[in-house]
């Protein structure tokens, strides 16, 4: 068995037809999209073109996507740029405690800056609720930002209603979709999204590109200066071979979505039923039925997730954790704790996450060597000779 | 990230287990923080006869309980009072950086279970 690769909600591998049109931009059509002659022309229309598809596939108007650098940039721009632009109208801004960090981090900046904002709880299977999300309007408030699944354990949020109440409301809502895009449908209008962001090298895109989506009539400022690029409203030379490459990573997904989700709901479940038969003191992290198709998350108590990951990762296999050891913070996944896990057991958490090259082969070897290595890791841990119990209190993260 | 030595004692940790009626016993850390390492030896005329480990946490964390367990057998009570967790972390051709405080406390188990057996021996 060769090399497996189980990480895919970190990042995919570019698909060969795309990483081969994209050639073509850096060598021949190499042209800047702003330029007046042919070279510059030829590339103008390569980008348009990719801005059509985008928003075809997300049921939105060309005009309404703006090109970014990737998720992150799309997140810190819907974010500030509508923080910006209606500052004088109010102030507060909702989201949730198991947010990107590309969300909360820009939430802590603007509230350094005078902004006030609302982190709602989620459940214990890390889901927003929608009446919290009611609850916590008032007339100042300007923004919603809430993601489409979590990256983490992959539970999807009732995106549309909450985008039935903040259009009830008047107020703008902005969707992490970085994580749902080619595995759930994404479409504005009927999740009711009046900004959303979308990253490119999680669907077999290249690295380095995103887009966001901005509803026509939406008052929103840039963040970026010093050209007229995107009309205007993101400056910077354009990415153009990548967001060729965007474009057709867009439209694939889009085209394979039933077949990816019957494939991918198939192999995870194998997973989940295989490591629930055969392995002792586990539990499932995130929503056992609003759940993206790829996504397996389990935490294995008494012992700690980067240690299963070398262990793993010895055997080819590549995964993620929410450990604190593989964060480079003192602290395990914000998104485990708000769901109410013990740091322990939240320390001990493993993530699979599924791609199209995933075969059922890779998942009985996974099947086959995890119990194993679960088991050695258990034989050597302190904990688990003591028959020890973890505590089930809540460690809401402060 | 981590070394070649490292990766060794993570794959192949000497001296793992308990020690029943141990001389001395040693842990610290904590299952909040991610690492926890217990330290049992077997002292027998001042000098460590037998020292095994049980180790909750990361790569790092059981690579460095398990050297130290190898630098220590042998030695007498004094010397191995002298083992610090540098010493451990760079007989491992050294740690990663973020590693150094977190996962690098062997060394503190091991004087923790001396000062056990210390206080038995006094007791």
């Amino acid at each position: 068995m060769g090399r497996i690769y189980m990480d895919h909600s970190a990042t995919t591998p570019v698909d060969a037809d795309i990483a081969q049109a994209m050639v073509k931009f850096m060598t021949e059509d190499f042209g800047n999209p702003s330029s007046i002659h042919s070279f510059g022309r030829d590339v103008k229309k390569a980008v348009e073109e990719a801005r059509e598809k985008v928003a075809k596939a997300i049921g939105a108007d060309a005009r309404e996507i703006i090109f970014t650098s990737g998720g992150t940039e799309s997140d810190n721009a819907a974010i500030i740029g509508v923080a910006t632009a209606n500052c004088k109208k109010g102030s507060h801004i909702i989201t949730s405690t198991i947010e990107h960090h590309a969300v909360l981090d820009t939430c802590h900046h603007l509230e350094k800056n005078g902004f006030k904002v609302t982190y709602l709880p989620v459940d214990e299977y890390g889901m927003v609720k929608a009446e919290d999300v009611a609850k916590a309007i008032t007339d100042d408030t300007i923004l919603i930002t809430i993601m489409h699944a979590n990256n983490e354990v992959g539970t999807i949020q009732p995106i549309a209603e909450i985008g039935r109440l903040a259009k009830e409301k008047g107020i703008y809502f902005h969707v992490d979709a970085v994580q749902t895009i080619g595995k759930i449908p994404v479409n504005v209008d009927e999740l009711g999204v009046d900004l959303l962001s979308v990253s490119s090298h999680k669907i077999y895109g290249p690295k380095g590109v995103g887009c966001l989506y901005i509803r026509k009539g939406t008052r929103w400022t840039p963040i970026t200066f010093g050209g007229a690029q995107e009309r205007k409203r993101r400056a910077g030379t354009e990415n153009t071979a990548s967001i060729v490459g965007l474009g057709m990573a867009m439209e694939k997904a889009v085209a394979n979505l039933e077949q990816e989700v019957t494939k991918l709901t198939k192999l995870r479940d194998k997973l989940i039923n295989g490591i629930t038969a055969n392995i002792d003191h586990i539990q499932l992290n995130g929503h056992p039925t609003f759940r993206l198709p790829n996504n397996v998350n389990f935490s294995f108590h008494f012992i700690e997730g980067e240690s299963l990951l070398l262990s793993l990762d010895m055997k080819g296999i590549a995964a993620s954790s929410g450990s604190a050891c593989t964060s480079g913070s003192l602290d395990p996944s914000h998104v485990l704790l708000a769901m109410g896990i013990s740091h322990e057991v939240a320390h001990g958490s493993l993530r699979l996450t599924l791609g199209k090259m995933n075969t059922e082969e890779e998942v009985n070897y996974v099947l086959e060597v995890l119990p194993e290595i679960v088991e050695r890791l258990r034989q050597m841990s302190p904990l688990y000779d003591q028959n020890y119990q973890p505590k089930k209190e809540c460690c809401q993260h402060v | 990230m981590y070394s070649e030595k490292v990766m060794d004692h993570f794959q192949n940790p000497r001296n793992v287990g308990e020690i029943t009626d141990a001389s001395g016993v040693g842990e610290v850390g904590n299952p909040t923080c991610g690492d926890i390492m217990r330290i049992y030896l077997k002292v027998e005329d001042n000098v460590i006869k037998e020292v095994k480990f049980k180790t909750f946490g990361c790569g790092a964390a059981v690579a460095t309980s398990s050297m130290v367990t190898e630098m220590v057998i042998g030695k007498t009570i004094d010397e191995a009072l002298k083992i610090t967790n540098q010493a451990v972390a760079e007989a491992l051709d050294g740690l990663p950086p973020a590693k150094m405080h977190c996962s690098n406390l062997a060394a503190d188990a091991l004087h923790k279970a001396i000062e056990d057996y210390k206080n038995k021996l006094a007791g």
